[in-house]
């Protein structure tokens, strides 16, 4: 129940910078998640929150103290960890029981705990049980639990549902962020799930190569990206690359479009949702078009995902059709691409 | 691989070969010691066959009962303070960069090459009055004068547990390399000192390792026959030896056989139990 910044922190591995001068506050009580792809520092940056690692610059203040050099086992977090590291030797009630013990707890005490922890979860009957006799939902629980025991100050998760098959994943999302709202723990997460993310965050940190690309709401992230990259990285998007003539006009290699938000000059890319980009039969006439050819068209039942050549480019519509989907490769379309939803990012 | 029964004849004959290597060097050869053990011993001469307990009933002496106690006790003591060095050390040694493990590896591998022969004369050697290590702490002032540690019961078990610790590292160090550093990690973010995670976790989760570790050094152990002449005084004799002496010194093969038989079913007792001690922990 605490809040936490972290200032300017670092770390280099030998001549390798994995994390570069992080600047980050999570406030007390929310969801955060630290999103990127794999390599860009988000666990190293989790694992110096949570004292396994010593930054190389920079320091970590919890509520207004500085922990920095505080070693792991004074911090009073929870941690669940990728492998989840349930000890093998120990029962699923011994396993919660862990941090208890430690602190030496009475053992009627730590039966209590450990009850309430089980019933938080939901598994209430498996306190006797071996690891071994878990399945892969219940082993997740139990690490839950287990990291949650002692009231943490910071719950840290490090892509703890990523072994998980993908329908009991987003069960366990959903059930997690419930679980987090209900106790009001600050929480967060490394993840490179972008849908995940987006289920559980109240705040989103996009990292790439150490850095943080852009911090901010799960909507905000989707709908106003800071750059190409995260454009990309969440959700998806269509990028395309162009030249910036004056007077918000915006030149491509298939046609001009007029983007107000655009520079004077120079190189830049525009980046559009695939559910902003409109079809319509070759021919029909409008602002913003462009001219294409389909290539690919993908019904996934609910939505058809239309993939279309555009002047060299791949550009891709989704859009929610009822019956047969309107267009099939090969034939001749035009694209529209509303102003307003057109972000432009310089390069 | 299917993992049925297998039913033809056909499908048995993979098992032939290690059947007939077990057959050759493992089941005929103790078949013939067990028979010994039962045959009468020749004075001056050497053994004729007939059925006598005459063997089994002078090993149940004070004296050898004495010496077996010894023994198991000898065995035991050294078992564990084989396994209580060599486990905090693999466990170190597994949190090395990956060549540095090898080149360790590499030298204990070469340490198994020495002869118990070399071993023994070395440490008696290095125990010695004249020319051992306690010279070297007089030369820096923690003693007054050099003393002769060998022969004598601390000299035997060094050198017991010298034998014994590439065996007991070599066989710690599969299971200990596998295990999941993020146990000891997941310990300390609950609030364990990295000690604390070290005995709680790494000792928990190693246990059956600890154990199989325990097996080995102890009956390893158990084997060895010069050490005790070459580092022991006689009332540090083990059973092995008695066994050699008999058999090779006093060409006595029958009670030679006979004790050899006891020893290993008193040891094999001694593992049953430490077994079942040990699962029945794990189960409760």
């Amino acid at each position: 129940m605490s809040e936490l910044q972290l200032q300017s922190v670092t770390k280099r591995f030998g001549g390798v910078t994995a994390v570069d001068g992080v600047d980050l506050t999570v406030p007390q009580g929310r969801f955060v998640c630290l999103l990127g792809p794999s390599g860009c520092g988000k666990t190293t940056l989790l694992r110096m929150i949570a004292g396994l690692e010593a930054p190389s610059a920079g320091k970590l203040v919890l509520d207004g103290e500085d922990i920095t050099e505080q070693p792991a086992h004074m911090r009073g977090f929870g941690m669940v960890f990728q492998s989840l590291a349930l000890f093998p030797h120990l029962t699923v009630a011994e396993n919660v029981a862990y941090a208890l013990a430690i602190r030496g707890t009475d053992k009627a005490r730590q039966r209590r705990r450990v009850e309430e922890l089980l019933e938080l979860i939901q598994l209430p009957d498996i306190a006797d049980r071996q690891i071994s006799q878990l399945s892969g939902g219940q082993r997740q629980r139990v690490a839950i639990a287990r990291a949650l025991a002692v009231d943490p100050r910071l719950f840290l998760l490090d892509e703890p549902l990523s072994a998980l098959d993908a329908k009991l994943r987003e069960a366990l999302q959903v059930e997690l962020r419930l679980l987090q709202r209900r106790l009001g723990v600050t929480t967060i997460l490394v993840t490179h799930d972008q849908r995940e993310a987006m289920t559980m965050a109240d705040t989103i940190v996009v990292m790439d190569q150490g850095r943080v690309q852009q911090a901010g709401s799960p909507l905000e992230i989707y709908c106003r990206p800071a750059n190409a990259f995260v454009a990309d990285f969440i959700g998806t998007s269509n990028l395309l690359k162009g030249t910036a003539r004056g007077g918000g006009r915006v030149e491509l290699p298939g046609g001009t479009l007029a983007v107000p938000t655009a520079p004077d000059s120079g190189p830049v890319t525009l980046s559009i949702r695939p559910e902003n980009l409109h079809l319509a039969a070759a021919g029909a006439g409008g602002e913003n078009r462009l001219t294409g050819e389909v290539v690919f068209v993908r019904d996934i039942g609910q939505t058809v995902e239309t993939h279309v050549a555009c002047a060299g480019q791949r550009l891709v519509a989704v859009a929610i059709v009822e019956g047969e989907p309107p267009f099939a490769p090969g034939d001749a379309v035009s694209l529209e691409l509303p102003a307003a939803q057109i972000a432009v990012f310089p390069g | 691989m299917r993992t049925g029964k297998p039913r033809s004849l056909a499908e048995h004959a993979p098992l032939i070969y290690p059947a007939l290597m077990l057959l050759v060097f493992f089941v005929i050869p103790f078949g013939i010691m067990l028979a010994v053990s039962f045959f009468q011993r020749v004075q001056g001469g050497f053994y004729e066959p007939s059925f006598t307990l005459d063997n089994y009933g002078r090993f149940l002496s004070a004296f050898f009962g004495n010496v077996l106690g010894f023994s198991l006790g000898l065995s035991a003591l050294a078992a564990v303070i084989c396994v209580g060095l060599a486990f905090p050390f693999t466990y170190l040694l597994t949190r090395l960069a990956r060549r540095r493990q090898i080149a360790w590896l590499v030298f204990l591998l070469s340490v198994l090459s020495l002869s118990e022969v070399i071993v023994g004369f070395a440490w008696s050697t290095l125990l010695s009055r004249s020319a051992g290590i306690s010279n070297l702490l007089v030369a820096v002032g923690l003693m007054a004068e050099p003393v002769s540690w060998s022969p004598g019961f601390a000299a035997l078990l060094i050198g017991m547990c010298y034998l014994a610790f590439p065996y007991t590292v070599l066989l710690l160090y599969p299971s200990l390399v596998r295990l999941d550093r993020e146990l000891v990690e997941a310990a300390m973010t609950m609030g364990a000192s990295p000690l604390r995670a070290f005995f709680t976790v790494v000792v928990g989760a190693a246990r059956n390792a600890i154990l199989s570790g325990l097996i080995l050094a102890f009956v390893f152990t158990l084997g060895i026959y010069l050490l005790p002449q070459l580092l022991g005084r006689p009332q540090h004799w083990t059973i092995s030896v008695m066994i050699t002496d008999q058999t090779i010194y006093q060409s006595n093969l029958p009670f030679g056989a006979a004790m050899a038989i006891f020893l290993m079913l008193v040891s094999l007792a001694l593992i049953g139990l430490t077994l079942l001690l040990g699962r029945q922990k794990a189960a409760g």
